[in-house]
């Protein structure tokens, strides 16, 4: 990474110089609007600091950054949300490396901020430890449910419930009859995706006496594929190029931003003929991806933007608890995103059943499993 | 220039390259990076860019607007890593300069072990893979072993440079025996670090009991570094070991026969096997003490800051680390200022981010210019009018061989 950033550094002259003068030219036309009366810019940001109330809302992302259009970008925008909605002052940080986290959470402690929010299980050791030290400042962690202490509130999710009904979506709309997913690192947090998605398959077969087969996570043995990080497109495009070699038209990537290798090598496949479609996971994919979205089918979603405003806005009224918040079909906290512009690949056969599935899975008549559930 | 200073003591040698023609160079590129960062600041600033919109009207509204932004970054920047006014007491006020130091240990020991095979005219591009298995190896004694504390520590860094060593060794008689190109086995050895401890980590020996993450147990506290400045602070005594190491560097190079064969294969291999020099020798040796070097770097991390071992556990100092080497001008001390400076960009960078949120890409950015800078001197010396004729003895030589190998005349050992 470092190096591909030095060599870009490296434009020659004549690129420079070019690029200078376009923005430069850039610069001139846009500059010549008119100054808006007095100082009208600093006095509405003063009123709106007036507005506001006083109370700093933190957030620390992992290595993904905030931009990751996965967990790290859904939580960001729920701190944003916050910031819009109450009036609270917000302060980030991105974590480049996992050996910038004390660091970043310890700065945000120093900067005062009353609730620190970290970004993934990975953050759970130096979460603990700097909540400990700082018993007068809240946390809240996302996606990681190890840490028992009075000012830390877990947020995580019970994603199996939405990723059955994404399963049993792609089992009843695969033209092959071979579905895959694969994950990014073998953690609970992402084989409980993969476990949701199996049992979606399964039920489906069951219910209609098909015979859709799914590649990449076997839910009884628990091993699948997996790409090893969440950062190699590359590695998810070769698995994704192979599930498509052995058949399968639906994927769901389980792996953050290696998710883009996916729609990449469905783009290729698509281009060359084949009909391939993808699945994506923690945000509402069609919205989130920059490029490819035409072939995201449906995306199984937390939706932790509501969950991160939802503990802020306690935490501002002074409610603050550690019981975990545990995202689940009924509160909202998961849920099956819309189709879009693949609502005519879906049937309205399909579309009621899976109502049906939901209202199922919310009263409890259908009973979604996994290893990786949060045990309450 | 460097074989009238290596022949001084060692405090003027260091201000002599301080003052000295190419370390103006290294200078003149910290400073025009950070010029440089501070408008690519102020010109991602949205305040900036609002008042851009009518920059002809009321230019003071730009100008103000990209000062503050850019000022008020570096403000941060520096409170952050090394005095911060705004904190309470005197003891969180010295903390951002503590964390400089914390970061730069690994940053110095890694640069070291980078700048010594420079001096040997090798370029040991695999600190990275070499902090990660110098790690693994600390780590595992760290958690494994029940020793007495003292004697465990000891042990731990002992396992630590004994594996980077290791790691060295490979490219080091594959460089010496076949001829193999250290550059490129170096980085593959970076690869197969990153997966080996990717891999370690998810077998039993490693992985941390009751816990499906790829993370290690926490080391034993006998096998930590002890904090200098008590449990308040991060530093640890590794820093003491970085500045230990330093030294021990400098003595090898400029006052040891070692190091004298080490700065002759450098300077010219061929010479140097005439003159009865084992060149191989040479290669071999130097690596594995880059590797050690390397491998302190790493203990540094699981022993002092990190305390667990993980995948990340190397951040990307190894990589820095070359940068560091470079901006040092391969000298031991010149690495150590350069590793503080990279540590202080490090530490506060985070206040950067937090206070003003400035993106810490920006950081990554100023460190990428310096290496540019440095790699291309003429343009540093065009754009700062440095007297061409002054420098006309020096720049008869490409600028970087010769920095890499300053020894050429060992008349100051002699």
């Amino acid at each position: 990474m470092k190096n591909s950033q030095r060599t870009t550094t490296r434009l020659n002259n004549k690129t420079a110089l070019s690029a200078a003068m376009l923005g430069v030219s850039a610069l001139l036309l846009a500059g010549c609007g008119a100054a808006p009366e007095d100082t009208a810019g600093s006095d509405e940001s003063a009123e709106a600091t007036a507005a506001s109330i006083d109370y700093t809302g933190c957030i620390v992302s992992d290595q993904g950054g905030f931009d990751d259009e996965s967990f790290n970008q859904s939580s960001y925008e729920g701190i944003t949300a916050a910031q819009e909605n109450l009036g609270i002052e917000v302060r980030q940080a991105e974590s480049q490396a996992e050996t910038d986290f004390g660091p970043n959470v310890n700065s945000m402690v120093t900067e005062g901020c009353d609730m620190i929010v970290t970004v993934g299980f990975l953050l759970s050791a130096t979460t603990a430890e700097a909540a400990e030290a700082n018993p007068d400042t809240n946390f809240a962690i996302v996606d990681d449910n190890q840490i028992e202490l009075p000012n830390v509130k877990p947020i995580i999710y019970d994603t199996a419930q939405a990723a059955f009904l994404a399963g049993y979506t792609a089992a009843g709309t695969t033209e092959t009859g071979t579905v895959a997913t694969y994950g990014g690192i073998q953690i609970p947090t992402v084989t409980i995706f993969m476990d949701g998605f199996a049992d979606g398959v399964a039920y489906y077969n069951e219910q209609k006496d098909a015979d859709v087969q799914l590649l990449g996570w076997d839910k009884e043995a628990q091993t699948g594929t997996f790409t090893g990080d969440f950062e190699s497109l590359a590695n998810g495009k070769t698995n994704t190029e192979n599930f498509i070699n052995e058949g399968a038209d639906i994927i769901m990537p389980v792996a953050g931003p290696v998710g883009a290798g996916t729609i990449e090598a469905v783009e290729e496949a698509n281009a060359d003929g084949a009909d391939a479609k993808v699945i994506w996971v923690d945000s509402d994919g069609f919205l989130t991806v920059n490029a490819g979205n035409e072939y995201i089918l449906t995306s199984v979603m937390k939706l932790m933007g509501e969950a991160v405003e939802e503990v802020i806005s306690t935490d501002v009224d002074d409610s603050f608890d550690n019981t975990p918040y545990v995202g689940t079909l009924e509160n909202g906290g998961v849920a099956l995103a819309p189709f879009h512009d693949q609502e005519d690949a879906v049937s309205e056969e399909l579309m009621a059943e899976l109502e049906e599935i939901e209202a199922g899975i919310i009263s409890g008549d259908i009973v979604v499993e996994s290893e990786a559930s949060p045990q309450q | 220039m460097s074989s009238q200073s290596q022949s001084g003591d060692s405090s003027r040698s260091v201000l002599h390259r301080l003052m000295g023609g190419s370390t103006l160079v290294a200078l003149l590129s910290v400073v025009l990076s950070i010029v440089l960062g501070g408008l690519l600041i102020a010109v991602t600033d949205e305040r900036v860019a609002e008042t851009s919109s009518y920059f002809f009207s009321r230019p003071g509204d730009m100008l103000s607007a990209a000062w503050e932004a850019a000022s008020g970054a570096y403000i941060a920047l520096f409170q952050g890593a090394v005095f911060n006014p705004r904190a309470d007491t005197l003891a969180g006020s010295i903390r951002p300069f503590t964390e400089t130091l914390t970061v730069a240990t690994p940053l110095i020991l890694a640069g070291l072990g980078v700048a010594i095979a420079f001096r040997t005219g090798l370029f040991n591009i695999g600190a990275q893979g070499q902090i990660i298995i110098g790690a693994t190896f600390a780590a595992w004694v760290g958690f494994t072993l029940e020793l007495p504390p003292g004697i465990h520590l000891l042990i731990a860094v002992l396992a630590g440079f004994i594996g980077g060593a290791l790691w060295g060794f490979i490219p080091g008689i594959l460089k010496a025996r076949t001829g193999a190109h250290e550059v490129i086995v170096t980085i593959m050895l970076n690869y197969v670090a990153v997966y080996l401890v990717a891999y370690l980590l998810f077998t039993p020996a490693f992985q941390n009991p009751g816990s499906s993450n790829p993370i290690s147990p926490r080391l034993d506290d006998s096998a930590m570094f002890p904090l200098i400045l008590g449990s308040g602070y991060r530093l640890h005594l590794g820093f003491l070991v970085a500045i230990a190491a330093t030294y021990g560097v400098w003595w090898l190079l400029n006052r040891s026969t070692t190091g004298f064969e080490l700065r002759a294969v450098g300077a010219n291999p061929h010479a140097a096997r005439t003159a009865g020099i084992s060149v191989t020798k040479g290669y071999v040796v130097v690596m594995m003490l880059a590797g050690g070097l390397a491998g302190l770097a790493g203990v540094a991390q699981v022993a002092g800051t990190e305390k667990v071992l993980t995948g990340g556990i190397a951040a990307s100092f190894g990589f820095d680390a070359i940068t560091v080497a470079l901006l040092g001008r391969s000298h031991p001390w010149g690495v150590f200022f350069a590793g503080l400076l990279f540590g202080a960009f490090r530490a506060g960078g985070v206040q950067m981010q937090t206070q003003t949120g400035t993106p810490i890409d920006i950081v990554l950015v100023v460190q990428s210019l310096i290496v540019l800078f440095i790699a291309a001197p003429p343009l540093i010396k065009a754009i700062f009018r440095i007297d061409q004729k002054k420098k006309k003895k020096k720049s008869n030589k490409p600028d970087r061989s010769e920095d890499i190998t300053t020894p050429t005349a060992a008349g100051g050992l002699a």
